[in-house]
């Protein structure tokens, strides 16, 4: 890449991906959001109030941390985990969070409403909710309700209404259309918190750039560390927000790797997965083209992943874009490889990782060795596994 | 001269408002929906929305979710919805029929070969609630070029220059939604969709047809009082879905509510 990266254009696409595909009540306000993150993109005081939220709420910088033991045992490339771990809430997605939240405040929206999957961007919305006083709404698939009940009891909390999503597949993509619903009845009051680089546009490229703090920081950070770049990212992709919050600020350092890791639940050729980008097609969804799993009739495929928060059968059009233009990379991991990441990084470093963030390991595991032992690579470690707890128990047969 | 087109012409000649029916295609079965389609036109239907089933419809209520979850289990798709408007078309040359939808179903065939198929079944437009003019004019010019009108929706929150937009982008009629919501929510607010349709029709020659908040005969008549056409369907799916044990049943009182519709809207 000669020139410099600089991605979507105006109407929020990324080459044929991305665009604004939603029913016209919903094109006002999307208007209205895209025109408010375009102006509040560059105020000094938007970003001076952000800036602050970040170190002293959220706890910026998050560390990266050299997993020595794990990279000697491996016996190949250095791994830095990028510690979004250890975030208020427990995962990146506050990073987000907390713009949208100060977007909405400067818009004048009363009522915050929000989808969520493993839990984590509910908690992460109702947080950020009941600290600036506003109604919170979180639609999340009654499968993942009964799944990640500690998540649901975080969120009641917080003040935060949840409601099960009893339509479809029960899952994320249809607290995601239960959440178009109830905006597109409450769109005069209400903000919609997107949790990934996926909806229409701007959300794809405004959570990207909320979320791309995780690559300015890793990016500084492996510098001062090591004097130089990494040779490898790699990140979880369900949506993908946590992967291009990493990956984005890296785009045109050509000599790193963008490595994203789908889940392959049972094994890509099973069907039974969650891999859009390494076995889906385009098309369009939640207000946006991208790869997708749907039958050849155009109806989207239920979606099968360990991890509540990958169980998606869409992804942000940017990773669609990345994938086509061969700058980043796909793989997938199933179900079993995960737990096997699982519980690699509890017991070599001491860190229990999120079920999402399993993957990423997973697939290190597969990389580091193949690696020569001065390279580098940087895992997106994007949520800690507390809120697995009770799935992990049940598969070792345990009553908690 | 298109039907949709010609209808119109017809009814502003008679006085008249287009009463238009919504079902989805293949619900509750496949076999259900061409006899329905001809009594719907007994009964005094001047056009026909057929809804192709979808996985994720995003923009409906959970009335028409789940007519579009029972089609589905049915093996209905956007291929089966055309067989259907073509099989109807056989016996009835005369009444419009429109596909409403997703976009998704039309991704997945290719726009160049969705309009190749929506000309063979004789379809006189097409309707998709995802896809807006800015991102649809390739689908569109496909469409345009077979004879095939894109009807493009409108919304209380639609200012003039979408309105324009609109005027530009589409035919046959446009549909206007009367109120903020999705499908089979609320009550419309009579004032506010009058103004509206003020503004509308200082920008646009085109009819506009309502829907949204029809639920009986007495809304029929209001609405029709305010547009060029009423949009009737979680009203009927309902009776559908009240009567899954007896499909001819369904029929009849569906045929019952469009005929108080009908006489409501004539009188």
């Amino acid at each position: 890449m000669t020139e410099k990266y600089n991605m979507p254009d105006q109407r929020g696409h990324f080459g044929p991906y991305g665009g604004m595909f939603v029913a016209e009540t919903l094109i006002p306000p999307v208007q209205e959001l895209n025109a408010a993150y375009q102006r509040y993109l560059t105020d000094p005081d938007f970003i001076a109030e952000l800036d602050k939220d970040l170190k002293y709420y959220v706890g910026r910088p998050s560390p990266l941390y050299h997993a020595e033991r794990w990279s000697r045992e491996l016996g190949g490339a250095q791994i830095y985990l990028k510690r979004e771990d250890l975030n208020h809430t427990g995962s990146h997605k506050i990073n987000n969070t907390v713009g949208q939240a100060l977007l909405a405040k400067r818009m004048g929206k009363t009522r915050i409403i929000a989808e969520t999957g493993a839990g984590q961007h509910g908690v992460a919305t109702a947080t950020v909710a009941a600290r600036l006083g506003l109604e919170c709404v979180v639609y999340m698939g009654a499968v993942d309700v009964a799944r990640q009940s500690l998540n649901v009891y975080r969120m009641k909390l917080l003040g935060a209404t949840v409601v099960a999503v009893e339509s479809g597949s029960k899952t994320l993509k249809d607290a995601l259309n239960e959440a178009l619903r109830d905006w597109v009845t409450n769109v005069d009051n209400t903000f919609y918190i997107i949790g990934t680089v996926a909806g229409p546009h701007p959300y794809p490229a405004m959570v990207r750039d909320f979320q791309a703090i995780i690559g300015r920081e890793s990016k500084q950070q492996c510098l001062d560390a090591t004097g130089r770049l990494p040779d490898a990212l790699v990140a979880c992709v369900g949506g993908g927000s946590n992967a291009i919050g990493l990956f984005y600020p890296f785009i045109d350092d050509e000599s790193v790797k963008l490595i994203g890791v789908e889940a392959a639940g049972d094994g890509v050729a099973t069907g039974r997965h969650s891999a859009p980008l390494c076995a889906g097609r385009p098309g369009v969804l939640h207000g946006n083209r991208t790869y997708l799993m749907a039958d050849d009739d155009g109806e989207i495929i239920e979606t099968h992943s360990i991890s509540a928060g990958l169980d998606y059968p869409g992804v942000g059009p940017e990773h669609a874009w990345l994938k086509d233009t061969g700058r980043a990379e796909y793989v997938n991991i199933t179900d079993n490889e995960a737990l096997d990441g699982f519980y690699a990084l509890t017991r070599m470093e001491g860190i229990i990782p999120a079920l999402e963030s399993s993957h990423a390991m997973a697939y290190t595991m597969k990389l580091a060795p193949a690696m020569k032992k001065d390279q580098i690579i940087i895992v997106n470690l994007s949520g800690r596994g507390d809120k697995d707890m009770q799935t992990m128990a049940k598969r070792e047969g345990i009553e908690l | 001269m298109s039907r949709l087109a010609a209808t119109f012409e017809e009814l502003t000649r008679t006085g008249r408002k287009a009463l238009v029916p919504f079902i989805t295609a293949g619900d509750p079965t496949q076999d259900f929906t061409v006899p329905m389609m001809h009594d719907m036109v007994k009964a005094g239907v001047d056009i026909i929305e057929l809804g192709v089933p979808f996985s994720d419809p995003m923009a409906d209520g959970p009335v028409i979710q789940r007519a579009s979850e029972r089609a589905l289990a049915h093996k209905g798709s956007l291929r089966k919805t055309l067989a259907l408007a073509a099989e109807f078309r056989k016996t009835n040359q005369t009444t419009p029929v429109v596909l409403m939808g997703y976009l998704n179903p039309i991704e997945a065939m290719g726009y160049e070969d969705f309009a190749n198929a929506a000309q063979r079944a004789d379809i006189d437009g097409v309707l998709t609630v995802d896809l807006p003019p800015e991102e649809g004019q390739e689908c569109t010019a496909f469409l345009k070029s077979r004879g095939i009108d894109t009807i493009f929706l409108l919304a209380p929150n639609s200012n003039e220059d979408r309105i324009k937009q609109m005027d530009l982008a589409g035919s046959g009629y446009l549909y206007y939604v009367s109120l903020k919501g999705v499908t089979g929510a609320g009550h419309l607010n009579t004032d506010d969709v009058q103004n509206k349709l003020q503004q509308i029709r200082s920008i646009t020659g085109l009819p506009v047809a309502i829907g949204f908040g029809v639920k009986n005969a007495e809304t029929a008549k209001t609405v029709a009082g305010i547009g060029d056409g009423v949009v009737v369907g979680s009203a009927l799916i309902s009776k559908i879905e009240e009567n899954l044990d007896n499909p001819e049943q369904a029929k009849r009182e569906i045929v019952a509510l469009l005929s108080s519709m009908r006489q409501a809207m004539d009188s």
